[in-house]
């Protein structure tokens, strides 16, 4: 329990570091996860391929929001085509603990809209295949 | 209230799953019968039994087994007419479950009776599955839903209700006992009232029947919908009851074998009631572990039960009340049934319920179904304890502490 509760996972829980909405931007993408109303929202904006700046927003679990968090601060820099290539073993690595099939979705939830706004893709598009 | 009369340590016994213990070494604590109810042995020998020496389809084949089987079958039926007082047990359905048998009745009768602009009133405290079948009746035909509200209370407004029934509706469908909030409808009540406007009923007892002495003909009820699996009984199974003019004046639901008197190639001559509607091979084995289910219950008295629940729900109000940052959606226990939906200061459900597992104890987490419930309660999600009528006064101490542990983690 004290793993999975580590101390970074609560501090970005209380205390976001890219919590926002950014404007203007050339990414933006919402999605929810049906099964526990969580929410989370991103914008992004690109220079050159690579991300410039980035935020995200909604409510959520500790695992979704600190995900969240940590996921947008690292592709600050990145080129596009490294975030479209992201998968869930990165979100894992950030997060540092293992996580069981239900709080996973919780954890992923931020890749999937990330790669979904990434990629440009339409609402009914997205699916888990996304972050597998 | 009186003292409890159940010998909680008998009836523990008579759960072996209570007795199991977690990864993390402790006892479980299960606090999530409003999902669903564990099984107690008398349910689980019925099934095995039935699997190792009964076996056989039923309502044909002559040979022994076949007999049996149907026998079985039709005296669970009757355990569980007898459960709600039913005047006969025929006007028990079977169906998979309340989700099926408000399914039933929204494409079997609504289909038959109802036309554009017809109106259905509704709560605003329903469950999904007594929310979702009439949108969709809406958008396919134009009825009209109206919802009762909920008061600040956390109860039924009845005055807004009698307002409502001005519009003549046809049909009031509602629930008997919400499974968030934990409150207890006056349904003897909105029901006399529904037929003095004209209008039929249907009983959402999916979380009443569990845990409440309930009389189908008392309540004066039109349909009862209700599952097996949340009164000890198994998943799979459940049931539809409705008073006998009306199901033989309705049509078939799902068309298959056993539904039928004749068939020829281009048209059939359905079964009589209760076959009408239960197409195909049903469920034998789940059905006769509900009739052990509803036996068992009977056995300990569901006044009983009832009484047992209450003391605990006054119990774990008073408990929770004590701590700082606790909110308890849900009215004052004399309206409410054993349930506690709360939300947690700076803490999301999801987060308490995996701390609490860390200890143990099983809650849910989420909107339980309940998603519009949510929203009017001003929140996304809720942790929601239930109790049933094997917890204990020590386990809802445990689910205090386990509080605790969490307000330590998030500090």
């Amino acid at each position: 329990m004290d793993d999975l509760y580590r101390q970074i996972i609560i501090e970005r829980y209380k205390t976001p570091h890219y919590r926002g909405h950014l404007d203007p931007h050339d990414i933006f993408f919402e999605d929810d996860n049906p099964t526990c109303g969580d929410h989370i929202e991103i914008t992004v904006q690109v220079e050159d391929g690579v991300v410039k700046s980035a935020a995200f927003d909604g409510h959520g679990c500790s695992i979704s929001q600190a995900a969240a968090d940590l996921l947008i601060e690292s592709i600050h820099g990145k080129p596009l085509d490294e975030v479209k290539a992201l998968t869930k073993d990165d979100v894992i690595e950030l997060l540092g603990i293992e996580l069981g099939p239900v709080r996973l979705k919780c954890a992923l939830l931020s890749l999937k809209v990330l790669k979904a706004g990434a990629y440009g893709l339409g609402k009914e598009e997205v699916s888990d295949a996304l972050v597998e | 209230m009186p003292k409890t009369p159940l010998d909680i340590g008998l009836i523990r016994a008579d759960f072996p799953i209570l007795n199991r213990e977690l990864a993390s070494g402790k006892k479980l604590v299960y606090l999530d019968s409003t999902a669903t109810a564990q099984k107690p042995i008398a349910v689980i020998n019925a099934m095995d039994e039935f699997y190792r020496l009964n076996n056989a389809n039923i309502h044909r084949g002559i040979h022994t087994l076949a007999e049996e089987s149907t026998a079985m079958y039709e005296k669970a039926r009757q355990q569980i007419a007898d459960f709600i007082n039913a005047s006969a047990a025929r006007e028990v359905i079977y169906t998979r479950n309340t989700t099926e048998s408000i399914n039933l009745v929204a494409y079997t009768w609504a289909r038959a009776n109802l036309k554009a602009g017809d109106v259905i009133i509704l709560t605003e405290m329903e469950h999904h599955s007594n929310l979702v079948p009439w949108q969709i009746l809406t958008a396919e035909r134009g009825v009209r839903l109206e919802f009762v509200p909920v008061t600040d209370d956390y109860l039924f407004d009845m005055d807004a209700y009698r307002e409502l029934l001005k519009l003549e509706p046809k049909l009031i469908s509602f629930t008997h006992m919400s499974n968030v909030l934990g409150t207890i409808n006056p349904a003897k009540e909105i029901i006399r009232l529904a037929h003095e406007a004209g209008a039929l009923t249907l009983v959402d007892g999916a979380q009443s029947v569990p845990h409440l002495p309930v009389d189908v003909q008392d309540l004066d009820a039109d349909f009862m919908a209700f599952s097996a699996h949340k009164m000890v009984g198994p998943t799979g199974i459940g049931a539809l009851y409705g008073k006998m003019d009306l199901l033989q004046s309705m049509p078939p639901f799902l068309g298959g074998g056993d539904m039928i008197r004749t068939v020829h190639l281009r048209e059939f001559v359905a079964n009589e009631v209760p076959y009408k509607f239960e197409a195909g091979t049903p469920a034998i084995a789940e059905a006769i572990g509900f009739g052990a289910a509803a036996a068992y219950l009977q056995n300990i008295g569901m006044d009983a039960v009832a009484a047992h629940e209450h003391e605990m729900t006054e119990y774990v109000l008073e408990r929770l009340a004590e701590i700082p940052g606790i909110k308890v959606f849900g009215p004052e226990a004399e309206h409410k049934g054993a349930v506690a939906s709360f939300e947690m200061d700076g803490v999301h459900p999801h987060d308490v319920a995996q701390i609490l597992d860390s200890e143990g104890i099983a809650v849910r987490a989420g909107h339980h179904c309940a998603q519009p419930l949510h929203e009017m309660c001003g929140v996304q999600s809720t942790t929601r304890a239930s109790f049933y009528l094997y917890n204990t006064k020590e386990e809802v101490d445990a689910l205090v502490e386990g509080i605790y542990k969490v307000k330590k983690i998030f500090g």
